[in-house]
């Protein structure tokens, strides 16, 4: 069983290549926070179908997405993330279940970080209008100047912030 | 052309081909290992630059690929989806996402990747995500305004800049492979021994001068699009074209007839168009002759594509552009639409006639009278027949 990662820049070609033809075949490049944004308005209109319909984001929403929140491209496309991830995680035998953390901390702290850091960064890809995926990676692509100031935002800001969490992970 | 939705591939197609370009997303990020937190905040403390190597070859080679693919015409680039530019909740989301990443340790795509090999932190983090869009959701009213303002549009960051995309795109390549270099060191400084994964550095130099030989290539060789445009100012290889020519007398004939077999492209100004427009005629632009629409159109079989445009010159550089992009069945009308109106639509007879020229005239009268009246009729259908492919909505 081989459990060495595939060489960064073979990976990157072929994420490349991945992305070029997703966009030769939809127009539209990858994505991933505009799933988890499905999923909570699928649930929202599920548990408090009152709520929803009075609320402004869900309005907009369904003004936007004329069919239901989960038949979407995205939805799709994340579930066969977890596919793929799996199938590459059995193959190469990396599939465990556990929580993992730096020796240094906690699983305590780690859980209230991964928290508090997903919530930050599905705030964050709303407002910013996507994720490394969409908006960065798939902005670089085409070069579309929002995604690009995105990506630097993100890589800029992770980099300002670096120090100060350091403790968590070295 | 691509792209192949919604046309050469539909809707519920689309969704299967979802799954699987996930699944080979999915793969190919666990495979790079962005499925652990560890490997993907080394970038930020300078001990594993793996997230940097996957991420920037993955952009620039899907960059360099949608430019070679528009450049030679398979890929229409104005109907790809840009993701539209509101500077104000970039930088501020950015830097949220930024914060995010170094307290979380994912992003989102990695995190559901991470879940489904049983990270459980991972899990964790794809909660925290669902509750982040819905604090958004339910406090959307206080940072709407912000949200959308500094709105500037599906601009891309050449045009802002005000440089040529191969430029800009050949400045990201050489960023890439200098932060490529300069992370290795990095790494080989605070680990004390270089990945043996990165060793064989000349492949990389060796492939590092390639890119570079075909990016100032891309220099030498103008671009189809403007090179076609520059070409067709030239009348000795516009006069070796292919296209055929028209007269008003033919056209107007056809016309009448109710010709099935003909079609017409106007390429005057929307204006001019709304004013005098003829039946079986949409309006176009000259660039759209690269486009996808106007593909659509002039592949129909059996048809007779007619140019029109005011004068005769602007009308044969646009028929020695369809020409050459392998279009056929490309007519230009003779004289173009100021001398259909003289002969035509705003008929005089002259005062004195040869015998020959009688029956010419005789139809021009007819013609004159009749063709009007089409036109009217054509211009009640006109309102309900503007139908364009719109360029693809969506994002993350």
């Amino acid at each position: 069983m081989n459990t060495k990662y595939m060489n960064p820049y073979l990976a990157g070609f072929l994420l490349g290549l991945l992305l070029l033809v997703t966009i030769f075949i939809t127009g539209r490049g990858l994505g991933a926070s505009g799933a988890v944004k499905s999923a909570v308005v699928a649930t929202m209109n599920t548990v408090l179908p009152w709520h929803t319909e009075n609320t402004h984001f869900y309005q907009e929403y369904r003004e936007e997405h004329a069919e239901s929140p989960l038949k979407n491209w995205l939805v799709f496309e994340m579930m066969g993330v977890i596919i793929g991830a799996f199938i590459s995680g059995l193959i190469s035998n990396r599939l465990s279940l556990k929580l993992e953390h730096s020796p240094k901390i906690k699983s305590r702290t780690r859980i209230i970080g991964a928290i508090i850091g997903g919530l930050l960064f599905g705030f964050g890809a709303q407002l910013g209008r996507g994720c490394t995926s969409g908006a960065a990676l798939s902005g670089m692509a085409v070069l579309s100047a929002g995604g690009i100031i995105t990506m630097a935002a993100i890589f800029g800001g992770a980099y300002a912030f670096a120090y100060f969490f350091r403790k968590l992970w070295i | 052309m691509a792209p192949l939705v919604p046309d050469i591939i539909g809707n519920e197609l689309n969704l299967v081909i979802a799954i699987i370009i996930g699944i080979a997303f999915g793969f190919i990020l666990e495979q790079a290992g962005f499925s652990t937190s560890k490997k993907l905040v080394g970038l930020f403390y300078g001990y594993d630059f793996t997230v940097l190597r996957v991420f920037f070859t993955g952009g620039v080679t899907a960059m360099i690929g949608v430019i070679i693919l528009g450049h030679y015409g398979l890929l229409d680039l104005s109907l790809i989806y840009v993701n539209p530019t509101f500077i104000w909740s970039a930088v501020v989301g950015g830097l949220v996402m930024g914060l995010g990443f170094v307290i979380g340790g994912f992003c989102p795509g990695t995190s559901v990747c991470a879940a489904a090999i049983g990270k459980i932190d991972a899990m964790i983090f794809v909660g925290g995500s669902f509750l982040g869009v819905l604090a958004f959701a339910e406090g959307y009213p206080l940072f709407e305004n912000f949200y959308k303002a500094g709105a500037w549009g599906n601009i891309r960051i050449f045009e802002l800049a005000g440089a040529s995309q191969s430029l800009f795109a050949f400045l990201l390549v050489f960023m890439a492979v200098t932060a490529f270099a300069v992370t290795t060191m990095i790494e080989k400084r605070n680990n004390g021994f270089i990945d043996s994964d990165l060793k064989p550095l000349k492949l990389y130099y060796g492939l590092a001068v390639i890119a570079l030989v075909i990016g100032i290539s891309a220099f030498a060789f103008p671009e189809r699009q403007s090179s076609l445009k520059l070409e067709s100012n030239n009348p000795e290889l516009v006069a070796k074209s292919k296209f055929e020519m028209m007269d008003s007398d033919e056209l107007a004939f056809r016309l009448l007839d109710n010709d099935k077999s003909i079609q017409i492209l106007d390429f005057r100004t929307k204006e001019e168009f709304k004013e005098l427009s003829l039946p079986k005629s949409s309006n176009w632009m000259m660039d759209n002759v690269f486009g996808k629409d106007i593909h659509k159109k002039l592949v129909t079989k059996h048809m007779k594509n007619v140019i029109i445009a005011n004068d005769e010159n602007e009308g044969k550089r646009l028929g020695f552009i369809a020409s050459e992009l392998g279009y056929k069945d490309i007519y230009v009308l003779k004289g173009g639409m100021t001398e259909f109106k003289n002969l035509i639509l705003y008929f005089k007879r002259p005062e004195t006639s040869t015998r020959q020229m009688l029956a010419t005239y005789d139809f021009r009268e007819k013609a004159s009278k009749k063709l009007p009246e089409l036109i009217e009729a054509n211009k009640k259908l006109m309102n309900t027949d503007e139908k364009k492919t719109k360029r693809v909505v969506g994002g993350c």
